[in-house]
């Protein structure tokens, strides 16, 4: 949390006046049952009308000030917070763009989103509320009882006493009942899964007609929850009455006091009136101070989650200087090349050395985390390799800047993913200065032509989140136009088809084949038909390179690719 | 139309019919209130009387103090019981109608049609059945509760005010409605202001689920530089409308606090000036002060309870628009339960469109034999599962029937139409719970033998006994650390042990590995034997055993025969098929 201050850095006159402001505020408010007992001990015993009016106008008085010192401390933490956060937000969002893969897996998509909207918003009220009130509220309590002193130190005692006693009762109902929030959140929690999950298996449910099973385990869960919200509440229930048992017995001890002291003429009744009212005012403050302490919390508790995303931070280092190419180099080049995943106790890759000249096409092909993305995601260094050396034209990988680096390779993920924008935005991702006819070109040679041709507007059509106003099979080929567009040296489809009808992945192929700037192109599939005839397939199986080479000879010599070959074509058919 | 009165004052009266069943409670909780309220004002008067009897050195009546400081401590141990048993039975009349409404609508998630479901969003729906329904209980019920004691504070009050003296009521009557203009002035104001904030924030989250969710996509175009100058626009853009919106709604409550000094002001020099006309004592001053100080908190309370319960109640509506959503078409009276199914089933003249302007299969004829199998194919999004959704009435035909042992389908039971199929659909799906449970889901009483040799049948026994916990291992819903293969047979174990006489099988695409691959091909054709399949077919060995191909495109079927004859026709499915090795 410390470490989020230096964003507050900026804002350090609005973070000082803030609460100083309130203090002000404050003090003003004590003198309010100092100007009481007067009125009642001067004006009405000596029947001054004169003087009323005076103190009431100087009540008055002390309203305004305190208004406008109370308006200029809103607005400097509100400032102070809202700057704050906007700084936040904007550093967390640049840091999360500078982490490489492997800390944005550790991290998770779902995690970082919600560090950046709602924790970043608990924050931003946790600060304004901290500002506005967290020297406010002990000021007045602790006030009240110095302003008591100064009346009356007897009678004072009774503040010493009720303090401490409404801050046990208060915070100590507060400590109980958060862990268990918690645990009704908790149960909460479990109850949306549930929810969630029988809509998922809406079908599978309905085919077992395991309606009524379902409803039984939702109410159990349903039942769970309201019995610990049902506790909770009891305990929480306690904070009114016990804390107003505890103010009006010292108001009863304050009267008595009172009484004793004005009998022996050391107190005036003015004087008792102005206890009364410091009285009344500390349980208005103390409740403040609880809540703010559970906001503060959450915010602190935020702040910590946001903290920690900054503190992690790039593995990967990269050279600022264009390494020396040699021409005569092929133009991917793996040698012993060997990835172990962060927290992973195995290497996904090992081993693996093998070379693409330029032009050529490298199929890659093996079962499901045999490490066929793996393999590609180390071209443009999406991961660095934890053994050997992977090049492209003669220089290792890590000495490219990554701006240069990937710049060269067009990849299309296996998720087919497009951002809320018009067709033309999201090409332009591959090449921001492309013009209408380069794209065009790519969506030919992607098989894509017709989908944007049919959507209203063309290039123009604007494209939703997620691409959801797009089919499957529409939203994989714009991905693919979007690599095109680059006119990339290096082309990777990672099983980029798989949606697509065999037709379209034929028709893909071929026009790949085709394109006039020749890229080296890495084809990763789980069908040997898109391999087939690939310049050099690389078999993998456990993260091994278990053949390499043509179609024929690995038909010939390797059981791994024989075994997919024959489990999609049976033998007659080839 | 959440904020359409209409529709508002209809949540209302089916909330309350809801909340019939509590009413004894309803009516304690009333009744404590009263009470509470009542006592709760009545102290300061007392306070007051026993301030009159202190007037100064030997004028204390220390006798009537006493009498009168044990009826306050008295008084004050009542109603805070009172106020305690108040809150619990708010508690419970909340937690409780939380509760059912919880349960109402998990029903109604059982008995909606798939029509519904498939084109909701399911966030949305669990959105409802939690978060809404928390929102409405929070706010309705709490809501009802401060603005009942909030009346009943001020109506006492008043009435307290008024037994002292009527003119410096007068004085807090006419002053107060200020407090209250001032509120709804700047809440007016600053309504704007948080719309605004919140588009904003919204429209910034959308770009950061957008952005951050697929950062990886980001990095390979190396697009970081571009996405973070949008962000930083919206951030700005954020930044403003938030001081805005925070700035300006909180000078509420410095402004009515000050309204509340001038009304104490007010009441201190009426009080005072009045007093030393001796209509009033010092006491009686210091109870109507005190009044004056908590006077205006209920008003200002009102008005933010009248915007929560707007709030809650347009949650509300949306929980009982789930709630009273169509259900699916009940069961005739007297549904067959179908039995003894052997795996006849015909399709007459069927029609059917998801939307009605634009028509999907028509005229569909089709006649299955026992053991007989049945190929769907088609590109991709043609509309295969709605075979699927037909066979199992997810969904009901427009026109024609489709018949299981010569009864039409609508005319049965659901349980026992779809007990008759076994089920494999592509996207597997498993429940939260062992590996044990999962398979033992269509029968939950069979043996341990039969379930270990289901799971051995469909390949599935090896790689479970090789789990942490063999069966026992408990997976989450998205399978967790098993494979897509292995979830698939998972899936095929849990149809084995029903011994369906049908099936319907949804063949994977890919994101299979090979391995597993064929030891699901070949638990699907273990399973295959003897039952009459419907498969929505990616495998050309599946497509040419089958007795009947369905080509579809586009949502209809645009062919029907074997192998044999479609390639002779040389129609849409011939040129399917040689696309195949088009190279």
């Amino acid at each position: 949390m410390n470490k989020l201050f230096v964003y507050l850095k900026e804002y350090k006159k609005e973070t000082i006046l803030g609460p100083l402001f309130k203090l002000l505020e404050a003090s003003f408010e004590l003198f309010v049952p100092l100007v009481v007992a007067s009125m009642i001990d001067v004006g009405i015993k000596t029947q001054d009308t004169g003087y009323i009016i005076r103190m009431c106008l100087i009540l008055i008085a002390l309203g305004v000030i305190g208004l406008v010192c109370s308006i200029t401390a809103q607005y400097f933490a509100a400032k102070a917070a809202v700057g704050f956060v906007k700084k936040i937000r904007h550093a967390l969002f640049r840091h999360i763009q500078s982490l490489s893969y492997t800390e944005l897996d550790t991290l998770g998509a779902s995690t970082m989103i919600t560090r950046m909207t709602s924790d970043v918003n608990q924050v931003q009220n946790g600060t304004n509320l901290t500002l506005r009130l967290l020297l406010r509220s002990p000021f007045v309590v602790f006030g009240a009882m110095v302003m008591a002193f100064t009346i009356d130190w007897q009678a004072a005692m009774v503040f010493v006493v009720t303090i401490p006693l409404l801050c046990i009762v208060v915070f100590g109902i507060m400590l109980v009942s958060i862990p268990l929030y918690r645990k009704v959140q908790a149960r909460l929690d479990r109850l949306l899964g549930i929810t969630r999950e029988n809509l998922t298996g809406v079908r599978v449910l309905r085919a077992f007609c395991k309606e009524e099973e379902e409803i039984a385990e939702f109410e159990q869960r349903n039942e769970d929850l309201t019995a610990v919200q049902k506790f909770v509440g009891r305990i929480s229930a306690l904070m009114n009455p016990v804390t107003y048992i505890i103010v009006n017995l010292a108001v009863v001890a304050l009267i008595w006091t009172g009484a004793i002291r004005v009998e022996t003429g050391i107190l005036t009744q003015g004087m008792v009136i102005a206890l009364y009212n410091y009285m009344s005012q500390i349980l208005v403050e103390l409740v403040k101070m609880a809540n703010l302490i559970i906001n503060i919390t959450k915010a602190v508790a935020c702040g910590n989650r946001i903290a920690a995303v900054f503190e992690i931070t790039s593995s990967q280092k990269q050279s600022s200087s264009s390494p020396e190419k040699r021409k005569d180099a092929p133009e991917v080049e793996f040698r012993s090349v060997s990835l172990q995943y962060k927290g992973a106790g195995e290497d996904s890759l090992s081993g693996l050395s093998f070379s693409a000249m330029p032009g050529e096409t490298i199929g890659v092909i093996g079962g499901t985390g045999s490490g066929k993305t793996s393999l590609v995601n180390l071209i443009p260094r999406f991961y660095d390799a934890t053994g050997g050396q992977v090049l492209v034209q003669g220089a290792d990988v890590q000495d490219y800047p990554l701006g240069e680096l990937r710049g060269m390779v067009g990849v299309v993920p296996q998720k087919a993913v497009l951002f809320q924008g018009t067709v033309r935005d999201n090409l332009k991702w591959g090449n921001p200065d492309a013009t209408d006819d380069e794209l065009w070109d790519a969506l030919a040679s992607a098989q894509a032509q017709e989908v944007v041709e049919s959507k209203q507007g063309g290039l123009d059509f604007e494209i939703e989140q997620a691409g959801r106003n797009l089919s499957g099979g529409q939203r994989q080929r714009l991905t693919i136009a979007r690599a095109l567009v680059r006119r990339p040296r290096i082309l990777i489809l990672d099983d980029s088809s798989s949606a697509l009808d065999f037709a379209t992945d034929a028709a893909l192929r071929k026009s790949i084949r085709e394109l006039p700037y020749s890229p080296t192109v890495f084809l990763v599939s789980q069908r040997a038909s898109s391999i087939q005839y690939a310049d050099r397939i690389v078999v993998l199986d456990d993260g091994e390179a278990v053949g390499i080479g043509k179609h024929e000879e690995l038909l010939a010599t390797c059981p791994v690719y024989q075994e997919i070959y024959n489990s999609q074509f049976r033998k007659e058919d080839a | 139309m959440e904020n359409n009165p209409y529709v508002q004052r209809e949540a209302l009266r089916k909330v309350l019919h809801r909340l019939k069943k509590y009413r004894i409670l309803i009516a304690l909780s009333i009744l404590f209130a009263a009470a509470t309220v009542g006592l709760t004002l009545y102290v300061p008067v007392l306070v007051g009387d026993a301030i009159d009897l202190i007037v100064g050195p030997g004028q204390v009546d220390f006798v009537c103090i006493a009498a009168l400081l044990v009826q306050i401590a008295v008084i004050v141990g009542v109603t805070a019981l009172l106020q305690w048993l108040m809150n619990t039975i708010n508690n419970k009349i909340t937690f409780q109608v939380v509760r059912d409404v919880r349960s109402e609508a998990f029903r109604k998630l059982q008995i909606l049609p798939l029509k519904y479901l498939d084109a909701h969003s399911h966030g949305e729906i669990v959105s409802r059945v939690i978060a809404d329904v928390d929102q409405f209980a929070d706010g309705l019920l709490m809501g009802f509760t401060q603005l009942f004691t909030g009346v009943l504070t001020i109506l006492g009050t008043l009435c307290f005010m008024l037994s002292i003296h009527a003119g410096i009521t007068l004085v807090v009557v006419l002053l107060t409605p200020i407090s209250l203009f001032v509120a709804s002035f700047i809440a007016r104001r600053t309504y704007a202001m948080f719309k605004l904030q919140s588009e904003t924030r919204g429209a910034q989250t959308a770009l950061i689920d957008e952005m951050i969710g697929n950062q990886k996509v980001v990095q390979a175009f190396s697009h970081e530089a571009e996405s973070l100058e949008k962000f930083d626009e919206i951030n700005e853009q954020l930044t403003k409308y938030s001081l805005r919106a925070t700035f300006f709604s909180s000078i509420t409550n410095p402004a009515t606090r000050f309204v509340n000094s001038v009304v104490y002001a007010g009441v201190g020099l009426t009080g005072a000036l009045v007093a030393i006309a001796g209509a009033i004592t010092v006491g009686d001053l210091t109870c109507l002060l005190s009044y004056a100080n908590q006077y205006t908190k209920p008003f200002n309370e009102i008005s933010g309870v009248v915007t929560e319960l707007q709030n809650a109640l347009a949650c509300a509506g949306r929980i009982f628009e789930l709630i009273e959503e169509e259900s699916q078409i009940p069961e005739k009276e007297n549904a067959v339960v179908l039995a003894d199914v052997k795996g006849n089933v015909s399709l007459t003249d069927v029609e059917f469109s998801y939307d009605p302007k634009r028509p999907l299969i028509r005229d569909f004829n089709l006649s299955v034999k026992p053991g007989q199998r049945v190929a769907i194919v088609g590109p991709t999004g043609c509309g295969k599962t709605t075979v699927i959704n037909l066979l199992m009435r997810f969904y009901d035909v427009q026109g024609g029937c489709i018949r299981v042992e010569g009864e039409d389908i609508r005319e049965v039971t659901r349980r026992s139409l779809r007990s008759g199929y076994g089920m494999v659909l592509q996207e597997t799906w498993l429940k939260a719970g062992t590996i044990r449970e999962n398979i033992l889901m269509g029968r939950p009483d069979a043996t341990e033998e039969e379930m270990i040799a289901a799971a051995k049948a469909s390949h599935a026994h090896g790689f479970i006994r090789r789990l942490p916990q063999g069966y026992d291992t408990v997976i989450t819903e998205d399978g967790g650390s098993l494979s897509q293969g292995q979830k698939q047979l998972l899936c095929i174990a849990r149809v084995m042990l029903c011994r369906p006489p049908m099936l319907i099988l949804d063949e994977a695409t890919s994101s299979i590995d090979t391995r597993t691959e064929l030891k699901v091909q070949e638990a699907f054709a273990r399973l295959m034997q003897g039952r009459t399949s419907f498969i929505v077919a990616h495998r050309l060995s599946t497509i040419r055993e089958a007795d009947v191909i369905l080509v579809m495109r586009d949502g209809n079927i645009v062919e029907q025969g074997n192998h044999e004859s479609l390639l002779q026709k040389g129609g849409f499915y011939a040129e399917l098929y040689n696309s195949q090795f088009a190279h």
